[in-house]
């Protein structure tokens, strides 16, 4: 299992490496959002402004980035993989690839945010791991919406007006937890909203892994 | 007749929560005063909702598992007849919203969580619109299903007690033990869930037969 999982894993690496313009276009997608939300706010002062801003910033890039996982696998190949692979072996390296993409994405994203829209977060450590939080939670989600969306012909819209309610959730405890983080809080007074995001990482991954294989055949 | 008992005990349920609900003697709460009669209608929808919801999520799980075409039907129809229930509650509520916090919506977690569970129900609908193939349709909706009534489950009904809340129940607002404790108002309420719940049953069957003649009538 485990090393079918690395082996996927280093295929989507390599089919990656091999197509660079897909992750420099999504790169591309995040600054150019950040820079265009520079222009237009100038300075955001208000940190609720803020946060939501980057968040909806992520939300956006993440669904561009996770809906390729599974839209752009022909069927062809898909077929393939059958022969090969799990299905759980095969969702969990999708999932996987996509939340180490994803928390790249969003570091990158942090960054650039904070130099152009104002550095206002106080407790960095808090805010970085609500990042890797956030981004294995909603990338596992997004994988899975892809999975269903690809079977809706591949339909992009599908896979945008599945996954904004359904990731809604997810993004609201995270919305709230970043909010504390920027406020300063420490880690201690979030426990509860800590408990309640690593509770819905663990349901979406555990429910990915079982239906996931419903899914695989045709 | 042997039945059909239930849609008769359904129908005198109901009859007496309409003429009851407006006539008996209703305790005088601040900021509710007469809207607390909305009660007997306004909660008993989402009773219905979630109960037909739950049906929806159940014979998706038995359709997934046996891949038999009838389970998927009913998964459906109890989607939609939920959904039914579900606007129903949101117009009740948003109603009663206006004559007791003075406005039609405000930023609530509870309104929220039920705008958001109604966003993923519709989106559940367009998934299936957007399939052509009954059986690949019938497994791709069921997932989508367990993923939503989870989510749904969690958002309802663990994140608005990490927060405050206008809505009754919480921050300061007399809430639902308060009114079960007054004794006319539980005599009411719960014929009224029954009643509700079982109407909601009966819509979901009808629709499923008038499906399953549609689908005779094609062949």
């Amino acid at each position: 299992m485990l090393k079918e999982i690395s082996a996927l894993i280093q295929k989507e690496l390599l089919i990656e490496w091999r197509q660079r313009y897909a992750l420099g276009g999504i790169l591309l997608y995040v600054v150019a959002t950040v820079f265009i939300c520079y222009l237009s706010f100038r300075n955001v002062i208000e940190v609720n402004t803020w946060n939501a801003l980057f968040w909806i910033i992520i939300l956006f890039a993440s669904i561009n980035s996770s809906a390729k996982s599974f839209l752009q696998e022909s069927k062809g190949r898909m077929l393939y993989y059958y022969t090969l692979a799990s299905p759980q072996a095969f969702v969990l390296s999708k999932i996987i690839y996509n939340a180490v993409l994803m928390l790249f994405l969003s570091l990158i994203c942090f960054g650039f945010y904070s130099l152009f829209m104002g550095d206002v977060v106080e407790n960095i450590p808090l805010f970085m791991l609500i990042i890797a939080l956030g981004a294995a939670g909603i990338s596992s989600l997004l994988s899975m919406m892809s999975a269903i969306a690809a079977k809706a012909h591949n339909n992009f819209t599908i896979m945008a007006i599945l996954s904004f309610p359904i990731i809604m959730p997810i993004l609201m405890v995270i919305i709230r937890l970043s909010q504390n983080a920027i406020d300063g809080t420490d880690l201690y007074y979030n426990l509860k909203y800590f408990g309640v995001l690593c509770a819905l990482d663990v349901i979406v991954i555990a429910l990915a892994y079982l239906l996931f294989p419903y899914l695989w055949k045709d | 007749m042997k039945k059909n008992w239930w849609k008769i005990i359904c129908v005198i349920f109901l009859l007496y929560t309409v003429v009851a609900g407006f006539l008996i003697d209703v305790p005088h709460l601040p900021i509710l005063h007469e809207t607390i009669r909305n009660q007997f209608f306004h909660v008993c929808m989402w009773f219905a909702m979630m109960i037909l919801f739950t049906v929806s999520i159940l014979y998706s799980i038995l359709h997934l598992s046996s891949g038999k075409q009838e389970f998927d039907l009913i998964a459906s129809e109890a989607t939609n007849t939920g959904i039914f229930f579900g606007t129903l509650g949101l117009i009740t509520g948003s109603i009663w919203a206006r004559f007791t916090w003075g406005t039609w919506w405000t930023n609530d977690v509870k309104l929220n969580g039920a705008a958001i569970t109604m966003l993923t129900y519709f989106a559940y609908t367009v998934l299936r619109n957007a399939i052509t193939d009954d059986q690949k349709r019938g497994k791709v909706a069921a997932v989508y299903n367990i993923f939503a009534y989870v989510m749904m489950f969690v958002f309802i009904l663990i994140y608005p007690r990490l927060s405050d809340s206008l809505h009754p129940g919480n921050g300061g607002n007399p809430g639902f033990s308060k009114y079960d404790l007054d004794n006319t108002m539980r005599m009411v309420f719960y014929p009224a869930v029954i009643g509700w719940s079982l109407l909601g049953i009966w819509i979901m069957t009808l629709r499923i037969r008038i499906q399953k003649l549609k689908t005779q009538s094609e062949l």
